[in-house]
């Protein structure tokens, strides 16, 4: 039976009225099978709250499946900067009944839930849409958002911006008029309902996730070369990376296999393109062999590796943080490496220039661990001048190498002289075997030791570069929460919330897990009356390491391998 | 002027009366045909004796790892298509461990010259069977004879209508340089599948062996004619045929890639302006 809709009715829920959001921030939860367009949809209206002034951190979940499953798209909302996710949920949009049983226990007391009028819910905070106003179900996704745009006070035009930057203009029609309908009919509704403050004047940011900064970071590096096999998480880098290949004249090719696409990229790197290899945990087992390759050759290359839970295939389209000493380790034989692990878009962006430069300074493989988590969080950033950043210039100059020239001439640092093949008269060799100076294969086993030493001496120089880890806080904390990539943010919004309740806390996060300069931490942990380490893994992959290379025990961790997100809700439910 | 002598003269690791001196031979005498000095040229090689090949005269070389010369091969040629790339491995390398790089590069037309040393044998692992080994031979590793029907490249490549597939023997020394010539030229993909007597592990195909059969196609064959070369390429035993097989043009991979049309990758400047715009497509 049709819900009776009675136009100018007001309709007052109980406990609703004049009642704030919860706390600083809202959280809405958009969920759904997968093919009801759910991305689209947040998307359109993450950004839209970011032209509106306000700070988002989206996190989304998905199955390992094109069309139905459950798939979620949360965005966190607020006037001062949002740090993570929440587990808590103020509104719920429900693009299918089964949402709602999933993700009831998680509403807030005020929390609202939003969906089809035909599902005749009985919760007391249920606004059922009528659906069969909003046409054909390919819409249901913008009604819902317009509902939810509308509700917390976002001016619709700026949402019909976003459907039009989305679809362009030719292609909104349909869904500019359901906006319209939702809109109106919400008006009609009266629902009572803080609205999020108007900000006047919004400052300019920009939104995007974290793969994608990963791959503005890597063009503005001077990134020219790419090449992967399809894997989630990681896909996404190089589909940005193809999206503006044109226009930034790159080369990016899908290869046959993983191996192919290492190779791929250190045969490019080799010939003078910085190059990129995108991939998750299982397809970087294949690539092993190559690292020690650009090793050996003094290759420079950047791998990124969006972790996921393992072992093995795991669960692909979830996150965790597992990947720490399959890096660290990668690679047969001795040498040096950097390591690092964003914890922001931002870092995302910076970290991946940083591996870029080090991997063509210092002539070798660097690593930048993401997860699938920070691979889908869209975020808000100021926006980047990239008119002033440096670019990576591969090779010296010919002129100043004298004949013969020796691409593995020993020297004092470790590093030599690289020049690119074709580009002058000299001859470039580069050798998978131990190699002598002038890069031939060699059985003369008093250059071996010198070679491995010129080799390892390069990591001197990694150290001297390595960005130390981040220290906020009280210097004598009570509680020091330790954490490494994308945990930041909720550890920060953990210790925040632990400070308004008058308690002495201190945060270090390692942005860079690699090399560890243990001068530069240990007096935290030493300071500090309980240090607690904060992983998505199941083994405390980071407290290790910190124990192999200071000596510090770490007795108290705060893990997460459920294959979801660490939010600052599950760190302070765990303390 | 190239001459033979700007590729200079090497000490080998080679057992005397390999195969691969003769090969290494025509290789050069090829180059200095085609006019290219030692710095125009770029070889990829993956691991085996016949990888060796490369480190034995004066060429920008990467010697990389078993199985993956293919690859680099295709990394480095997309960077700086102005460099004559040439992959030069064994059967092993790259018919076994680099098989799926081998189906690619031929899909892909990548303009890379392949060479196969093949001599139906592991050789620098000291005698077990190769992809390319016949049916029966008895190894070490195969006591009881090689159970696998060999690996039949020409007949691979021509089914996948490679643009240029070649077979040569180094025991026929001018005829392989003129195919190693034409080859080089081609624009696109080209395999010349080279048949060498592995003189310590291979006692079947032997120098006599391989004069026996090894037939060179008469000049009136017609290597544009698909189902002459498919049938051909089912020729193995009793009769070899050598020389150029099957050859068809076709845009080879580089041409498509817009950001090679204005050069090599190598020595692009960035285009700041235009990623300013790109990133303010993010507000």
């Amino acid at each position: 039976m049709k819900r009776e809709r009675n136009v100018k009715q007001k309709r007052k829920r109980k406990g609703m009225r004049d009642h704030p959001a919860e706390g600083r921030f809202v959280n809405i939860l958009i969920g759904g099978e997968a093919g009801q367009g759910l991305q689209t949809a947040g998307a359109i209206f993450a950004k839209s709250l970011v032209r509106s002034g306000f700070s988002i951190h989206v996190t989304q979940t998905y199955e390992s499946r094109v069309r139905g499953g459950h798939n979620t798209f949360s965005i966190r909302i607020g006037s001062e900067k949002v740090l993570a996710g929440q587990e808590a949920i103020d509104i719920l949009i429900a693009l299918n009944e089964e949402t709602i049983d999933l993700h009831l226990k998680e509403l807030t007391k005020h929390g609202l839930i939003i969906g089809d009028g035909e599902w005749k819910r009985k919760e007391t905070n249920w606004i059922g849409l009528p659906f069969k106003e909003f046409r054909e179900k390919t819409y249901w996704n913008t009604a819902c958002i317009g509902v939810g745009a509308g509700l917390i006070g976002l001016d619709e035009q700026v949402v019909a911006k976003g459907i039009e930057d989305t679809f362009g203009k030719e292609r909104s029609e349909e869904n500019l008029k359901i906006l319209k309908t939702s809109y109106h009919w919400l008006k009609e509704q009266a629902f009572e309902w803080k609205k999020l403050p108007d900000i006047p004047k919004p400052i300019k940011r920009l939104v995007m996730n974290g793969h994608e900064a990963i791959a503005l970071g890597a063009i503005s590096a001077g990134l020219k070369f790419c090449a992967f096999y399809p894997m989630s998480p990681s896909t996404s880098i190089a589909q940005t990376l193809i999206d503006y290949a044109k226009d930034m004249d790159l080369v990016i090719e899908q290869a046959e296999d993983e191996i192919a696409a290492i190779n791929m990229a250190i045969g490019a790197s080799f010939t003078g393109a910085p190059s990129l290899v995108p991939t998750s945990g299982g397809g970087f087992a294949l690539m092993v062999e190559a690292v020690s390759l650009a090793a050996i050759t003094e290759t420079p290359v950047v791998i990124v590796i969006g972790q996921r839970p393992g072992p093995a295939t795991g669960l692909a389209t979830r996150t965790e943080q597992g990947e720490l000493w399959f890096a660290l380790n990668a690679g047969h034989g001795e040498f040096p490496r950097a390591i690092f692990a964003p914890g922001t878009i931002e870092e995302c962006f910076y970290l991946t220039r940083k591996a870029f430069e080090l991997a063509e300074k210092y002539q070798g493989p660097m690593f930048v661990l993401t997860d699938h988590f920070l691979a889908d969080s869209y975020g808000d950033i100021e926006p980047i001048d990239v008119s002033t950043l440096s670019s990576v210039r591969p090779g010296g100059d010919p002129s100043s190498v004298k004949a013969p020239y020796l691409r593995y001439r020993i020297t004092k640092n470790g590093i030599s002289p690289r020049l690119l093949p074709g580009l002058s008269k000299h001859l470039v060799i580069a050798d998978s075997h131990e190699h002598s100076e002038g890069g031939h294969l060699t059985e003369n086993l008093s250059i071996r030791p010198k070679m491995v030493d010129k080799r390892l001496r390069k990591g001197d120089g990694i150290r001297s570069e390595v960005i130390p880890p981040d220290f906020q806080g009280d210097k004598k904390a009570d509680i020091l929460l330790i954490s490494w990539g994308s945990t930041k943010g909720a550890v920060e919004e953990a210790a925040i919330q632990l400070r308004s309740e008058k308690k002495r806390v201190a945060t270090l996060h390692f942005s860079q897990v690699w090399p560890l300069i243990p001068d530069q931490f240990t007096k935290h942990l030493e300071q500090s009356k309980q240090v607690i380490c904060v992983e998505g893994n199941a083994t405390g992959q980071l407290s290790q390491l910190i124990r192999r290379e200071t000596g510090f025990v770490i007795k108290k961790r705060i893990l997460r391998y459920d294959g979801l997100p660490i939010t600052s809700q599950y760190i302070l439910h765990h303390l | 002027m190239v001459e033979i002598k700007d590729y200079g003269e090497y000490k080998t690791a080679w057992c005397p009366g390999c195969g691969n001196f003769p090969l290494l031979n025509t290789v050069k005498k090829a180059l200095v045909k085609r006019e290219l000095e030692p710095h125009q040229v770029l070889f990829v090689a993956g691991i085996g004796q016949a990888a060796k090949t490369p480190h034995y005269l004066n060429a920008n070389l990467f010697n990389g790892l078993h199985g993956r010369a293919i690859p680099v091969a295709t990394g480095a040629k997309l960077t700086n298509p102005g460099l004559v790339v040439i992959a030069e491995s064994g059967d092993g390398c790259i018919y076994s461990e680099g098989g799926n790089h081998f189906l690619t590069a031929i899909r892909r037309n990548i303009d890379i010259t392949l060479l196969v040393h093949n001599n139906q044998v592991y050789g620098l692992t000291k005698g077990q069977a190769s992809p390319t080994s016949d049916q029966g031979l008895i190894t070490k590793a195969q006591p009881e004879g090689v159970q696998n029907s060999p690996f039949n490249p020409l007949a691979i490549a021509i089914a996948m209508h490679a643009g240029f597939v070649a077979r040569g023997y180094v025991g026929l020394e001018d005829h392989l340089v003129e195919i190693l010539v034409q080859a080089i030229g081609h624009r696109g993909f080209s395999l010349v599948d080279i048949l060498q007597p592995c003189v310590s592990f291979n006692r079947v195909n032997t120098y006599q062996w391989y004069k026996d059969r090894c037939k060179p196609l008469l000049p009136s064959y017609d290597p544009t004619d698909w189902e002459a070369a498919i049938r051909l390429s089912q020729q193995w035993g009793d009769e070899i045929p050598v020389g150029v097989i099957y050859r068809n043009e076709k845009p080879s991979f580089e041409e498509h890639f817009s950001a090679l049309r204005k050069g090599p990758l190598v020595g692009q400047e960035l285009e700041r302006g235009r990623l300013v715009k790109i990133m303010e497509t993010y507000t």
